[in-house]
């Protein structure tokens, strides 16, 4: 079975390490606060501005002046602290971030990744996607494997304008946890009960793998 | 206006000035923190052929959003304009002009506007199509590209609390862009939601200095929000 969305970001939430400074892009990543394992303390970045984002609000908490990069309300956890775009975008491009988790139309096998337009058809734009692949590390792009028509996402060469090139190391899909090195996707773990040969039929770049793969554990 | 005393009686007196073809750099993130009431001056005024700077748009009719039904925005300057369905119309149509920007890149182009900077070199879009045509240059083994700065004809903030002088306190992620765009306009229009007696901000607590604001009115706000999303018990 594919992964659901919340086994998706339950998933992404075992890679989280105590002390870490999160930043959690809109879509997928917004669930991953609700697996942070017991035991652990991080911290999550909102671009615009928030170190220490809590939970949504209850109905008479909710504030205007409080919302987080998917213009959410949301709340402050304690310790939090508030500044500008300029100084968050600091934290995000000095490589102060520990680790960012954030979605993708595309990813390709030398960790080109293209997230921000559909020329023709969409353009949302990049928000702060291009600064958070520049400058972070340790990035883990979720996504689907395929698109609804069975199109691959995993690709030899990316085909939408990219929002960062060479960047991607990581990638979880409902199908399959995967590294990128030396030009070829790595298959480290797949969704339990799907198969290698579904995760290669979906995957239209170079796949490689050694011995058994494992299931997930959740 | 007088000495330090910033203020100003009207909408129309804070916006003086203002004309065709100008560059109009707005504080805001989504539509928190927007300088609401100066925007819809702007639509009042019907001044058109304007460059804006924003991190978004607006939504449909609010916000930066009201300035498009009358096509009074001739080039945008946003990181994501995914929220307004006539923006993206009028994008495709090719009746706007955008030039999508990244988020830190636009704080970091205003900043730099308002710090005397005309440029600076970032890693942010090496590689995409933000890069085509801009400078590289190579430090420590690394690519970046050079970034222009950014300063506006006007700028138009939205703060929490402000003294006659200027001196700005901002709330929450209201903050956002505000801060830096309060340095970069010509001319600097605030907009805040209450006055206190100039000596009732504690100077550690002021956001922003009032050297940089030019006037100053106090408003009523609509404080519209976007996504409203709660707890479910």
């Amino acid at each position: 079975m594919a992964l659901s969305r919340e086994q998706i970001a339950q998933r992404v939430a075992q890679e989280l390490n105590d002390g870490d400074y999160v930043n959690l892009g809109i879509g997928i990543p917004t669930l991953v606060p609700n697996f942070i394992p017991d035991g652990i303390e991080v911290m999550l970045q909102s671009e615009n501005g928030l170190l220490g984002m809590g939970l949504f609000p209850t109905k008479d908490e909710v504030d205007a002046d409080l919302i987080n990069a998917g213009k959410q309300t949301v709340t402050m956890v304690k310790g939090a602290s508030l500044f500008s775009s300029a100084e968050s975008f600091a934290m995000i491009r000095g490589g102060h971030v520990d680790l960012t988790v954030l979605g993708a139309f595309e990813v390709d096998v030398n960790g080109n990744i293209a997230s921000y337009m559909i020329p023709g058809k969409l353009i949302k734009g990049m928000g702060g996607a291009m600064d958070l692949v520049a400058g972070a590390d340790n990035i883990i792009v979720t996504m689907t494997h395929a698109s609804k028509h069975g199109d691959s996402k995993l690709l030899t060469n990316c085909t939408l304008p990219l929002t960062g090139k060479s960047c991607i190391k990581k990638v979880l899909t409902d199908l399959a946890l995967i590294e990128i090195k030396e030009g070829k996707f790595h298959l480290l773990e797949r969704a339990p009960g799907v198969s290698v040969e579904e995760i290669i039929k979906l995957t239209d770049g170079e796949l490689v793998f050694e011995g058994d793969v494992p299931e997930m554990q959740f | 206006m007088t000495g330090l005393d910033k203020i100003v009686s009207s909408y129309e007196e804070a916006m003086a000035g203002l004309e065709d073809g100008m560059t109009v750099v707005s504080g805001g993130f989504g539509i928190c923190g927007i300088p609401e009431n100066l925007i819809k001056e702007i639509y009042r005024k019907e001044t058109k052929e304007l460059t804006v700077v924003s991190n978004n748009c607006g939504i449909e009719n609010y916000g930066l959003g009201m300035l498009l039904p009358k096509r009074q925005i001739k080039k945008m300057v946003a990181s994501y304009v995914g929220e307004n369905g006539e923006f993206e119309r009028q994008l495709m149509a090719n009746e706007l002009e955008v030039e999508l920007t990244p988020q830190g890149t636009l704080a970091e182009k205003i900043r730099a506007g308002g710090a005397g900077i005309p440029a600076f070199y970032t890693a942010t879009g090496v590689g995409t199509l933000v890069a085509e045509g801009k400078h590289h240059q190579i430090f420590n083994g690394k690519e970046y590209i050079l970034e222009k700065a950014i300063i506006g004809d006007f700028s138009i903030v939205k703060a929490w609390k402000a003294d006659r002088h200027g001196n700005l306190v901002y709330r929450k992620t209201a903050r956002n862009f505000n801060p830096m765009v309060a340095t970069a306009g010509k001319i600097t229009v605030v907009e805040v939601e209450e006055l206190v007696e100039v000596g009732d901000l504690d100077p550690d607590e002021i956001h922003t200095p009032g050297i940089y604001v030019d006037r100053l009115i106090l408003g009523t706000f609509e404080k519209r929000i976007e996504q409203r999303t709660v707890l479910t018990a």
